[in-house]
């Protein structure tokens, strides 16, 4: 199954290994990814705080690439990796279903640009792919280096599971966690899974400007936690998460006193290292931090056979 | 400012918040008149989707206590969404909070009656943004315009120019905290400086125009607006 | 006041159905619920127009006594010989009016009803429109009056006996009342035991008396009433007949211990081979462990054990020395005992079904299930009771005692992700709560509320009481139950985050035990019992009510009544209070020895119908017989209850009702359409 791809603009900078780690992970389960001819940027969340038709718009544009590309398929699935550009374009979606004066405007506005939008483009992201179209019994199966009990805080962040939840629970999401467990590793039971990491989903993270203590706290609270249950690594599933939580770790222990150095990484990365993929195919080097507990890395390094 | 550490036991016996003056606020007018509220300012806000269940709310305060952020906030949503409804025009455009709300719509899925609270934050930064009411020293309007600006010319944001921007239009200051992190990721191929854009970016510039276009002006051919769904819109002509 | 040509000589004696009509338009102001939109000169200078229409006239309040007397002395002036009275809906007045046109002389069923109000005055937004509306629909009415005949009224008797279902306050109540009017009453209990909710209180509310101190009494009067047949373990599986006359049929459950013989000594509960308790006991909500053979509590009544044959070793293994039966001196036990049924008529039905509370896992964000001290405010309730599985010690289930609770109110209530309504009862039962745990454990309580709801006798006193008290009440509702810690004072703690909404700030308040105030709602099986009896549900599956402020305890079937919360969320004293009025209802029914059959029957034309039986199945009530012998099918016009099922069902028209002719609902068409 070969599905169209939207990378966002965080697979061009912050969030590069996730997008890396996703399609090599994907091309070795059979499945492959089809990037939108000239995609534009979701919107962000930056969009609808100064016009809320044109954000739509935007992500309809990405939807209507995708179903130009696709004749005739329906529905045409596109993955969004990034939790910001897949809630733009799950919003775009709805708002054009919705048929109403936004939907009226931004058709014709495609029409202007000769692209038409026929409803046919499904917004999907690459948890619901791995575990819904996939599955973890075919993951599990072709896993050649499991995780041995690799214990993993799974972070879903918001956008994610919020406002919609198409493919997992709104407030105990699950997906990640049962994705974990059949690469061999051992979801920590916490609560905040979906809690806001203060990020805010566009590029740069604009709350550390305005309030960076506002940021730093919250993330804080989410590394700590996660440390304090004794997990090995966060995985995550949008750039900008992952980017927050690793990369202010350094100005976080300075502000609050206390070392953290959790490992963050993205649940692809996870997965590529139990599918035998090499940490560059995976963007592993271009973590801030990557110190997997030596016993677990012994287990990475194929001591233990698979079953 | 909001602290970045929960407080202990001790700090309040030790009596750290007391006896500071900066700590005093200014004493505020407390009472409003009915003519300096504005009826046409709620009904603005409310005539986004949905957003006539602004007037449901019950002010039971489960989006203040579900926002990771209102603690960073100078009017929880709760109150936002009063005074909102109140028609406190001046208090909700000059408030802080809008702007510390990150859309991780916490409280939308949480309000016990389908407050879309999120929304209503938007729709109050979109309002500021058009009346020029909104705090200059603060990152997140001048963001949100930088980074509009950035797609309408270019199609893609680039992260790191759009930070670049944002600090030194605000405050360039914080760069130098941040320029150690940027030259570690710089190095690690995970901040490219090199512009990012798309391919036809007038056509993007054309499409986001024409959507100023009013629906009433709207040519019918192309927009189907009935139940009907895609089938219909395939029968109005032209593939793709 | 409009009449036409001829004003008072008309001088002819009333009612003669040979007589050509003499349609008299009476239209109601109804205050100015109708003539506040709809030009009511207007309608009656229209009415006067139409063909037939002898006298039209309009009046402010059509219902009060002047108004019935209009119509009552024009036809015993001879003017009318047919009313149509344009007003509210037929459900309200039709009763009314029909009475008033039989008080003048005529057959109350030469009347007709268009209902101007509810059709017109209160749904539609234009004066002009509803006017245009209501003219067309007086037209309907006066076409289609002229054609009314006069039908025959029937009695039937009603059989003195009375069932009620579900052995609660409601119930109880109900039952003793009618009990100690003389009926025979069957109570019927799905528990082992009666007593419902209230059985598993320690105190209610706002009096703070004993609830097994209150209720056992009942209990116990109950079980001696010589009046009272009482069923436990039992339920209703079947309901025929109509008002006055229904046939219950009752499924008796095995309790493998014969109800005549066992004394409730317990003496077995002792000897059982477990030595140890070990399966969840749901009296205490899983809080404590019973034995395969038990008895929920010590007032239990009947007081009879019941053997549990999923977890009793007999019935599992087929291998046990049955110490239970040695120990037992009266030889009660039957390990043989079937399901037994009982069919009983009776003439009155008392639902008293009762309620469930809130699943609180839902909420997945209070924790319930996650966290071992988040609890039910049910279970709390067992915890406080001198009879539960702490004996009244507020010992949580890691063995702590708390030093600081947090109840949180409106738990799935309110929310319509759940519930939308208020459950009415929670504000109170977590004061209760609130004030039990601090007399208890000296704990400090903390209340989320979102309103403070308390309105009734006492109610505001003992809020007012807990503030007194000085438990703390923060008006916000909780976002969130974590264990995640921000501060070394909560670590180990849950930490509760709600918006103080009086203050304005976000309050996170660690605690060591959280209640949540479950709401109430309609019984899982509602619905079944709904189709069972052939009543009706509202939207949130409680059960509707006849009219909300006129008929509250009765329903849309007759002879069936409502009591307690299984009509909506509801305290005990209200529960009781309806519980009498269901009472009453049912004893004015009983005692009048007679209901009037509905007269509006279904009938088959012989000649038309082609015998094909498709009404016979369809009939709910049993009332279309087929006649082998003609080939034709033939109502049973005592039976019938005028639904119209088979009306609609006919292929061949053979099947016509009373009052809906087609003649008639033709003719009414026409009248409307004439106009519009």
């Amino acid at each position: 199954m070969t599905y169209a791809f939207f990378p966002g603009c965080s697979a061009l900078g912050t969030g590069r290994s996730y997008v890396e780690s996703l399609v090599a992970v994907l091309e070795k389960l059979g499945s492959g990814l089809n990037e939108l001819e000239d995609w534009n940027c979701c919107g962000a969340t930056a969009w609808p705080s100064v016009d809320d038709v044109k954000a739509v718009a935007l992500s309809a544009r990405n939807l209507a690439l995708a179903e130009e590309a696709n004749p005739g398929t329906d529905p045409v699935d596109v993955v969004a990796p990034c939790a910001g550009c897949y809630r733009a374009l799950l919003k775009a979606e709805r708002a054009l279903e919705e048929r109403g004066e936004v939907s009226e405007r931004v058709d014709f506005a495609l029409q202007t640009v000769g692209l038409r939008s026929e409803r046919r483009a499904r917004t999907r992201h690459p948890l619901d792919v791995l575990v819904n179209e996939i599955g973890v019994t075919r993951i599990g199966a072709a896993v050649t280096r499991p995780l041995d009990g690799l214990k993993v805080a799974c972070y879903y962040g918001c956008l994610v599971v919020r406002p919609y939840a198409t493919f997992d629970d709104t407030r105990d999401p699950t997906s990640m966690d049962r994705l974990v467990r059949a690469i061999g590793g051992e979801p920590i039971d916490w609560s905040m899974k979906t809690r806001c990491c203060g990020g805010s989903c566009y590029c740069g993270g604009p709350l550390i400007g305005a309030m960076p203590e506002a940021t730093l706290q919250l993330s804080h609270e989410l590394v700590k936690e996660a440390k304090k249950l004794g997990a090995d690594v966060i995985a995550t599933v949008c750039p900008l998460c992952a980017f927050n939580l690793e990369g202010f770790q350094d100005r976080m222990s300075r502000e609050f006193g206390e070392t953290l150095e959790v490992n963050v990484g993205f649940i692809t990365q996870l997965l590529g290292l139990a599918l035998g993929l090499d940490e560059r195919t995976l963007g592993i080097h271009r973590m801030l931090r990557w110190n997997l507990p030596e016993s677990r890395r012994a287990a990475q390094g194929g001591v233990h056979a698979p079953a | 400012m909001a602290q970045t550490t929960a407080p202990t036991s001790e700090t309040r016996k030790n009596g750290s918040t007391r006896g500071s003056w900066k700590k005093w606020r200014r004493v505020t007018d407390q009472s409003r008149f009915e003519q300096q509220l504005d009826p046409g300012f709620t009904q603005e806000i409310t005539s986004i989707p949905n957003g006539e269940r602004l007037h449901e709310c019950i002010q039971c305060g489960t989006c203040s206590a579900a926002c990771a952020v209102s603690a960073f906030m100078d009017y929880t949503p709760r109150r936002l969404i009063a005074m909102t409804r109140a028609g406190c025009r001046d208090d909700v455009l000059h408030s802080l909070s809008p702007w510390v709300c990150t859309s991780c719509y916490a409280c939308t899925v949480e309000c016990p009656k389908q407050v879309p609270v999120t929304e209503i934050m938007h729709a109050l930064k979109r309002t500021a943004l058009r009346e020029g009411e909104y705090p200059r020293r603060f990152t997140t309007p001048i963001m949100a315009r930088e980074f509009v600006g950035m797609i309408e010319r270019h199609g893609r944001s680039t992260e790191s120019w759009i930070s670049l921007k944002l600090y030194l239009k605000t405050n360039p200051f914080q760069l130098l905290k941040y320029y150690r992190l940027a030259l570690r990721l710089a190095r690690l191929g995970r901040l490219g400086f090199g512009r990012e854009s798309i391919r036809r970016p007038a056509e993007l510039r054309r499409m986001l125009e024409a959507v100023e276009t009013p629906a009433s002006r709207v040519p019918a051919r192309g927009t189907s607006t009935g139940s009907v769904g895609s089938l219909a819109v395939a029968a109005t002509g032209g593939g793709s | 006041m409009h009449l036409p040509d001829g004003d008072g000589e008309v001088k002819s004696p009333p009612e003669s159905m040979a007589t050509a009509p003499k349609v008299g338009v009476y239209v109601c102001h109804c205050g100015l619920n109708i003539a506040g939109k709809v030009d009511v000169e207007r309608l009656v200078e229209f009415a006067s127009t139409l063909p037939d229409v002898a006298v039209a006239r309009d009046y402010r309040f059509m219902c009060s006594d002047p108004g019935q007397e209009l119509i009552q002395q024009d036809i015993r002036d001879g003017l009318v010989n047919r009313v149509v009275v344009a007003s509210c809906s037929p459900l309200m007045h039709e009763a009314t009016f029909r009475g008033a046109t039989a008080a003048g002389g005529l057959s109350p069923f030469l009347f007709q009803m268009a209902s101007i109000r509810e059709h017109v005055s209160w749904v539609t937004a234009d004066g002009e429109e509803a006017t245009e509306k209501a003219e067309a629909l007086i037209a309907g009415a006066v076409r289609r009056v002229a054609l009314h005949e006069d039908l025959e009224r029937r009695q039937a008797p009603v059989l003195p006996d009375v069932l009620v279902v579900g052995g609660g306050i409601a119930g109880i109540h109900a039952a003793l009342t009618m009990a100690e009017a003389g009926k025979r009453v069957y109570l019927v209990e799905r528990e082992s035991t009666i007593g419902g909710h209230m059985a598993k209180f320690d105190k209610t509310f706002p009096t703070l008396d004993c609830s097994a101190c209150i209720l056992t009494p009942k209990m116990s009067a109950v079980r001696s009433n010589p009046n009272i047949t009482l069923w436990t373990y039992s339920d209703v599986v079947g309901v025929e007949g109509f008002t006055g006359n229904f046939t219950v049929r009752v499924r008796h459950r095995p309790r493998y211990v014969r109800e005549d013989l066992c004394t409730g000594c317990l003496a077995c509960i002792d000897a059982c081979i477990n030595k140890k308790a070990k399966v969840r006991d749901e009296w205490n909500e899983g809080l404590g462990k019973r034995k395969p053979i038990y008895i929920p509590f010590p007032q239990a009544t009947p007081p009879v054990v019941v053997v549990d044959p999923d977890e009793c070793i007999w019935f599992k293994t087929g291998k046990c020395p049955r110490t239970c039966v040695d120990a037992c001196e009266r030889d009660a036990f039957d390990f043989e005992q079937r399901e037994e049924f009982d069919e009983v008529k009776v003439g009155a039905i008392v639902l008293a079904t009762g309620f469930k509370t809130f699943d609180a896992s839902r909420i997945f964000e209070y924790g319930y299930g996650r966290y071992p001290n988040v609890y039910t405010s049910p279970e709390v309730e067992r915890l406080l009771n001198a009879a539960g599985p702490t004996q009244g010690e507020i010992e949580m289930r890691d063995g702590g005692r708390p030093k600081t609770v947090g109840i949180i109110h409106c738990v799935g209530s309110r929310d319509v992700k759940y519930n939308s309504y208020c459950s009415r009862v929670c504000c109170m039962y977590s004061l209760k709560l609130a004030h039990l745990i601090r007399e208890r454990s000296g704990a400090e309580v903390y209340n989320f509320y979102i309103d403070m709801r308390a309105p009734g006798k006492g109610y505001e006193e003992f809020y007012w009481k807990l503030l007194q008290e000085g438990t703390h009440f923060i008006r916000g509702r909780v976002a969130e139950v974590t264990d995640e810690a921000m501060s070394k004072e909560e670590e180990g703690r849950l930490v509760i985050r709600a918006e103080d909404t009086l203050i304005g700030f976000v309050r996170r308040v660690p605690v060591d035990m959280v209640v949540l105030a479950v709401g109430l709602e309609p019984q899982s099986d509602a619905e079944q019992v709904r189709r069972l009896f052939n009543i009706s549900c509202g939207g949130e599956g409680f059960f509707t009510e006849r009219h909300p402020k006129l008929a509250p305890v009765s329903t849309f079937t007759d002879g069936i009544f409502l009591a307690g919360a299984c009509q909506g969320p509801k305290d005990i004293p209200d529960s009781v209070a309806q519980a009498g009025a269901a009472a009453a209802e049912v004893l004015a029914m009983v005692d009048r020895g007679a209901v009037e059959l509905e007269a509006s029957t279904a009938f088959v034309d012989a000649a038309a119908c082609s015998g094909c039986r498709t009404c016979v199945a369809l009939c709910p009530f049993g009332a279309i017989t087929y006649d082998a012998e003609r080939k034709v099918a033939a109502v049973n016009e005592v039976v019938c209850k005028g639904c119209g099922i088979c009306v609609g069902a006919c292929p061949s028209g053979a099947a016509q009702q009373h009052l809906f002719t087609d003649q008639q609902i033709l003719s009414e068409i026409e009248g409307v359409l004439q106009y519009v």
